[in-house]
């Protein structure tokens, strides 16, 4: 099952590595990774998507809440909460394949943030599944696509501080 | 403890830091790094400097020392090269949960990623076998970092951590203030010691109701110095108990609720009653490959109870009915409280059906040798060895058969006795090992047991024995075999020997004598005897390296192999009738 895991963690060199450490040391999937400080300067958040039998995320979780770096976790998918993910999309687009590109974007409720003759860039924002059902729609030849990797965060009253 | 205020430079605060903390000896080794604390060492009497010969020498003493001490062991060594020799002995305390602090040089700050001379990523390096590391960048820091590192090693899981300073932050001309700080917190590290009510009431109700029960503890019981509460806990349900190669000794092996190690190498008893039990109650153990067997066969019918001061430990491997999170000494403790509270007593009839049972796995004497051969057998030698100390010696092992021996046939009746590298496994450790316990112990008889392959990989702390006069007793069980090797090629691999034979040995009593010790050889099995008293009266004073030429051809048994369940072992009356 598809997991995203919230995590805060000491803003200090080196915790990054000992969570991607972790992952490759003990051989767990990372489909994706995000971290970037907080509005409390000493933490940094990250969000990260991995994949696992229950006992496998069990034992994720475990082992990332044993690093000393670490000092709170939730598995959002355990609850309510929605998850966001910025992509970025360049495609090579001449003609009429313009209007289609647009249409498109629209449509998924994105926005064409660069514009030459030949190229269009597309931002769009929402869940990693969103993002790839954009990716296959689109027919324009895509020259580079970046993807920011899921930020989650839990609906409701429950939030994950310290 | 100094409470006031002084203004020191780094290398001293280090120093300082260290007679503060209650340290009392470290283990290691200079280098340019690592010269200003030097220094500071020199100016001082406080805190003793044992000098190694190979930095791994260091990490291992240390680590001897933590074990058969509980206190943390510490080392300090240079950066780059020093740091490297390093990386075995951490990697070996990591996987066994020992207490260590390793203080690394580095090069200066301002050197750091210029691919300087002697620089190593020193963090990088150990971070996935520390349990936490740290780089020390201002002056300021360097108390409150050992302090932390200090802290994390010893509390909870146990475990070695790294502390790199670089060589400017020692500097003689910076000083700053040093107070020794008393307390630290860690917002993001709260061990939990306590276990769970509700949990620890399920486990009582399910030990209670077992009729074939087994106790299943290892090194977390040594660990928590928790061999009374366990004790008191097998004694007073009278159920059989096992410890892996981690836990021997916090349950005394001449008492007849013990049934030997389990495992791999354990005794027909202990891997046959951990088949058929209903109840398993697992005490700071962590389900190791070593110990479980193939796991689609471990313990198919029991409910399993695990106590695990680490939540990671618990459902790792084997996924078990009753998770009880917290240190062994407190968690036992309720348990032995909330059973005597209980009207409910253990079934005793049950009971003396499946002590019985037991009772005829004892028949088949798993561990019998040939007692008439005209070569000396390794178990004999551990057998005299035993006697002759009378079974309360310190014992480091290095790693291979004579290891193996030495967890069956030295029974030790007190924890921290037996010093061995059980989840690294790494060869190498047992001389440096002794020097940390006898060091720790200077009068108390230490052996260490070793094979002609391991001896090899640290015989030069022969010489810190000297100039420490450390007299150790080295039990070299030489068949000329990297034996445990031989072993597995002879059983696996059609006896295809490739590459186990050790040929070109040195004369071992010549290189005693050369790096200043006694040196024995003994080939006949009617002088062993005479060898060990020798060693431990005559030259009680002395280090004293014995070598006995052992059977070749000797195996350790009951072996299950790879694959295979607890009820699949071979034994040496039949090699390898299946006993499903
Ligand atoms: C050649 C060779 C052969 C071997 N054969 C065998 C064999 O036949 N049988 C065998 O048993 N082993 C054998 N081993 C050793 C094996 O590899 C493991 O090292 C060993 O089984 C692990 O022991 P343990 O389960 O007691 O865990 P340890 O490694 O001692 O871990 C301790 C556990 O207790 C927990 N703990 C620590 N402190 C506390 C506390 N205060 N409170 C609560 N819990 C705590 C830890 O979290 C951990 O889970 C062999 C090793 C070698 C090198
Ligand atoms: C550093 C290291 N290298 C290799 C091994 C693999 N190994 C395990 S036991 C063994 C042989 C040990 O031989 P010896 O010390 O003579 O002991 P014996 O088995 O003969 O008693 C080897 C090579 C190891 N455990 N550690
Ligand atoms: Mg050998």
């Amino acid at each position: 099952m598809r997991h995203i895991i919230s995590i805060l963690l000491e803003n200090e060199a080196g915790a990054l590595s000992r969570v991607a450490g972790l992952f490759s040391a003990r051989g767990y999937n990372i489909e994706s990774l995000s971290v970037a400080p907080t509005e409390d300067p000493t933490l940094s958040r990250m969000t990260m998507v991995t994949r696992g039998s229950e006992e496998i995320i069990e034992q994720i979780t475990k082992q990332l809440n044993k690093l000393v770096d670490v000092v709170k976790l939730l598995d959002l998918t355990e609850g309510d909460h929605i998850e966001r993910e910025m992509m970025m999309v360049k495609t090579r687009v001449t003609g009429e394949g313009r209007e289609e590109i647009k249409r498109l974007t629209d449509i998924f409720r994105g926005r064409i943030i660069d514009v030459t003759e030949t190229t269009y860039t597309i931002e769009l924002t929402g869940s990693a599944d969103k993002l790839d059902a954009f990716i296959m729609a689109i027919k324009a030849p895509i020259l580079e696509t970046v993807r920011s990797g899921a930020a989650g965060i839990s609906r409701g009253e429950k939030s994950l501080h310290v | 403890m100094s409470d006031s205020i002084v203004k020191l430079n780094g290398g001293e605060i280090l120093v300082r830091f260290l007679h503060d903390e209650g340290v009392e000896c470290i283990f290691g080794y200079p280098g340019g790094a690592v010269l200003h604390i030097y220094d500071a060492i020199y100016k001082q009497d406080k805190v003793k400097h044992i000098l190694v010969r190979h930095e791994q020498g260091a990490t291992h003493a240390a680590d001897g020392y933590a074990r058969a001490t509980g206190k943390p062991g510490v080392v300090l060594v240079t950066s780059g090269p020093g740091a490297t020799n390093a990386v075995t002995g951490i990697a070996t305390a990591h996987l066994d949960s020992i207490p260590m602090v390793v203080i690394t040089g580095q090069v200066a700050t301002q050197f750091i990623g210029s691919d300087a001379f002697q620089e190593v990523d020193s963090v990088g390096i150990t971070r996935p076998c520390v349990k936490h590391n740290f780089l020390v960048k201002r002056v300021e820091d360097i108390a409150v970092t050992l302090k932390k590192a200090f802290y994390v090693a010893t509390t909870g899981r146990p475990g070695p951590v790294v502390v790199d300073i670089p060589k400017d932050i020692t500097a003689p001309n910076v000083k700053v203030d040093y107070k020794y700080p008393e307390t630290i917190n860690i917002r993001s590290y709260n061990p939990v010691v306590k276990g769970h009510p509700k949990q620890i009431k399920q486990a009582v109700d399910i030990i209670l109701s077992a009729r074939q029960p087994m106790i299943y503890t290892g090194g977390g019981v040594v660990l928590s110095g928790a061999a009374d509460e366990v004790t008191e806990l097998a004694r007073y349900l009278g159920y059989p108990i096992t410890n892996t190669l981690m836990g021997l000794g916090a349950y005394p092996a001449t008492d007849p609720l013990f049934v030997g190690m389990l495992g791999m190498h354990g005794t027909f008893e202990a891997n046959m009653a951990m088949h058929q039990s209903d109840v398993l109650i697992a005490i700071g153990v962590r389900f190791d490959d070593r110990v479980t067997g193939d796991i689609e066969k471990f313990c198919p019918d029991a409910k399993i109870i695990h106590v695990d001061i680490d939540p990671s430990s618990i459902s790792k491997n084997v996924r078990v009915d009753v998770p009880i999170v917290g240190d062994v000494k407190r968690v036992v403790r309720d348990i032995n409280a909330l059973l005597k509270e209980k009207s409910t007593k253990p079934d005793k009839e049950a009971l003396a059906q499946w002590w019985g049972r037991i009772k005829g796995w004892q028949k088949e004497n798993c561990l019998q040798y040939d007692r008439q051969c005209e070569l000396i057998k390794p178990q004999y030698v551990i057998e005299k060895l035993y006697e002759v100390t009378k079974g309360d010696a310190f014992v480091t092992s290095d790693v291979g058969q004579h290891q193996m021996f030495a967890a069956q046939f030295y029974k030790f009746d007190k924890p921290r006795r037996w010093i061995n590298s059980g989840g690294l496994g790494t060869m190498g450790f047992g001389l440096p090992a002794a020097v940390g316990v006898q060091l720790a112990y200077p009068d108390a008889p230490v052996a260490c047991i070793t094979g002609e392959a391991s001896i090899q990989m640290c015989i030069q702390e022969l010489s810190t024995c000297l100039q420490y006069s450390l007299p150790i007793k080295v039990v070299n069980l030489n068949n000329r075999y990297m034996g445990m090797v031989r072993q597995w090629q002879e059983f696996i691999y059609e006896s295809r020997y490739s590459h186990s034979y050790m040929d070109a040995l040195p004369d071992f009593v010549k290189l005693a004598e050369a790096y200043g010790h006694v040196g024995l050889k003994i080939t006949d099995p009617k002088d062993v005897d005479d060898a060990l008293n020798e060693a431990f009266g005559k030259y009680s004073d002395r280090l004293v390296f014995l070598d006995f030429e052992t059977d070749q051809s000797e195996n350790v048994y009951p072996m299950i192999k790879t694959g295979q369940g607890h009820h699949e072992m071979y034994l040496a009356s039949e090699r390898g009738r299946g006993l499903a």
